[in-house]
């Protein structure tokens, strides 16, 4: 059994707040939503202060934000159709393209890649060409509805995107032509999916949905020992575990712990909850236990939760309610 | 034992007698009142008028520890009504807003009552696309124009 002890809870923002995201060293983080700003927090002795608000960016809600992996950039996407990239508390760069909302961004491992996704359907990569210039590298339009939202692979150029048509699709760069297709379409998920992640080496990815559940999917390649066909060549994404029951409203984040492989959730009934990978868990169908869960982490909706990137199960998530909660599980 | 039940019917209305309300069908009253009164977006009529809320489609889901689930239905005037997603937007504001404390609210159109009825349901039930289309100043001012009280 674990427990997620409450270590601080965090007050600035107006209104909901729609994204956090820890700086690549874990010792500050970014905060995001409704009152269309950003705030820039850090740790001074035991107490987590905003030490910047950036708040000229955008006209509309910020809906996430994201550090480049150098912690050097900060990019924010927003419901005024752009996508806004800061450096030292300066705007620098306003990608523009999508038609409407965009919905999320995120960093290739390289930080050479930037990609973006709307509610136009689209998903956009771009290249950073210099210090606040971005090409537009692609624009994939496989999704048939809104693009909720992207995330890179760990340490390939694989693009993960998840969608209000129930799927999440796979992009990577042909190596012919240079063109950027889609390799993958991961279908189980009965409606939207809200959020992926990837776990620390890329072989397995974790989706949560509107239909309460979360699922586990895995990388057969071609020539895998389970014998799974691989049509052309191409790397097959297939579903192995179905996780039910544990939630009772849609699931709006996930976030796979890269240093300890723990799985939490951030749930529209207001509860945070952890899940661990069985010990005797089977690589093609591995089993997951539900660790813990805090059922009323918040008053509102919860809609994200990441694990701090260097300091083992400290989590944070916020909220409809307007607050930032920083946890410690305690195995 | 009998305790037992009575244990989890207690434990049920506990949190609607916390926010003030003396069971469910007391909610369920106070919901209906709330929405009544909207306007419909094209004619001169409210909700309650054109049949399109009824007091019968609000349902009051069992509360759990810290939660209070309401589950509004309604029935839009024709199958093809093109503003059924705007009347859905209509109910969920005027419901959030007017009550004094959280609640989940899902919103459906009445099976069978439209020609897409499930795309609409799917839309007006994605709070990310609800707080999207009231940043939209249009869609925003049809709303607020539907829901304001009579002067």
């Amino acid at each position: 059994m674990g427990r997620l002890i409450l270590e601080h809870t965090l007050q600035g923002h107006k209104g909901r707040i729609w994204g956090v995201a820890w700086h690549p060293k874990g010792n500050s983080f970014a905060s995001c939503g409704e009152d269309k700003s950003i705030r820039v927090w850090s740790l001074s002795g035991n107490t987590w202060s905003t030490k910047t608000i950036l708040s000229d960016g955008h006209k509309r809600t910020i809906r996430e934000v994201r550090w480049s992996p150098c912690g050097e950039y900060l990019a924010s996407a927003s419901f005024d159709a752009t996508t806004a990239i800061w450096s030292k508390h300066e705007c620098n760069a306003t990608l523009e393209g999508h038609e409407n909302e965009v919905k999320s961004v995120s960093w290739s491992r390289s930080g050479g890649l930037l990609a973006t996704c709307s509610r136009d359907k689209s998903v956009w990569i771009w290249e950073v060409a210099g210090d606040d210039e971005f090409e537009c590298a692609a624009v994939l339009n496989a999704h048939t509805q809104d693009v909720k939202r992207v995330v890179w692979h760990p340490n390939k150029e694989i693009l993960a995107s998840a969608s209000y048509d129930n799927t999440i699709k796979m992009f990577a760069e042909s190596a012919l032509d240079s063109d950027w297709d889609c390799t993958a379409t991961l279908n189980s998920h009965t409606s939207t999916v809200w959020s992926i992640d990837f776990d620390a080496d890329g072989e397995r990815l974790v989706s949560c949905s509107d239909d309460k559940t979360l699922k586990i999917w895995r990388a057969y390649h071609p020539g895998n020992a389970a014998g799974v066909a691989t049509p052309e060549k191409t790397t097959v994404w297939k579903c192995v575990c179905t996780l039910g029951g544990q939630h009772s409203r849609a699931i709006y984040d996930v976030s796979w712990c890269k240093l300890t492989g723990l799985i939490a959730t951030a749930c529209g009934d207001d509860g945070v909850r952890i899940f661990k990978e069985s010990s005797d868990s089977n690589q093609d169908a591995p089993t997951f236990e539900l660790l813990t869960a805090e059922e009323s982490a918040h008053e509102q909706d919860v809609n994200a939760v990441e694990w701090n990137p260097v300091t083992a199960g400290q989590l944070m998530s916020c909220s409809d309610d307007g607050t930032i909660k920083i946890w410690n599980l305690q195995e | 034992m009998s305790l037992d039940n009575g244990g989890v019917a207690y434990g049920e209305d506990a949190l609607l007698h916390e926010l003030g309300y003396r069971n469910a069908t007391d909610l369920q009253e106070t919901i209906y009142d709330l929405l009544r009164t909207i306007r419909d977006p094209e004619k001169p009529c409210t909700l309650e008028d054109l049949n399109v809320i009824y007091e019968d489609g609000i349902f009051v889901m069992p509360p759990t520890r810290s939660n209070v689930s309401v589950r509004i239905e309604f029935n839009p005037t024709v199958p093809h009504c093109s503003l059924a997603t705007l009347i859905g937007l209509c109910i969920r504001i005027k419901v959030e807003r007017s009550l004094p404390h959280n609640i989940k609210l899902d919103i459906y159109i009445k099976k069978g009552a439209h020609q897409t009825e499930e795309e609409i349901n799917k839309q007006i039930n994605d709070k990310e696309r609800i707080a999207a289309a009231m940043e939209n100043p249009n869609l925003s001012e049809l709303v607020e124009n539907c829901i304001k009280d009579e002067e």
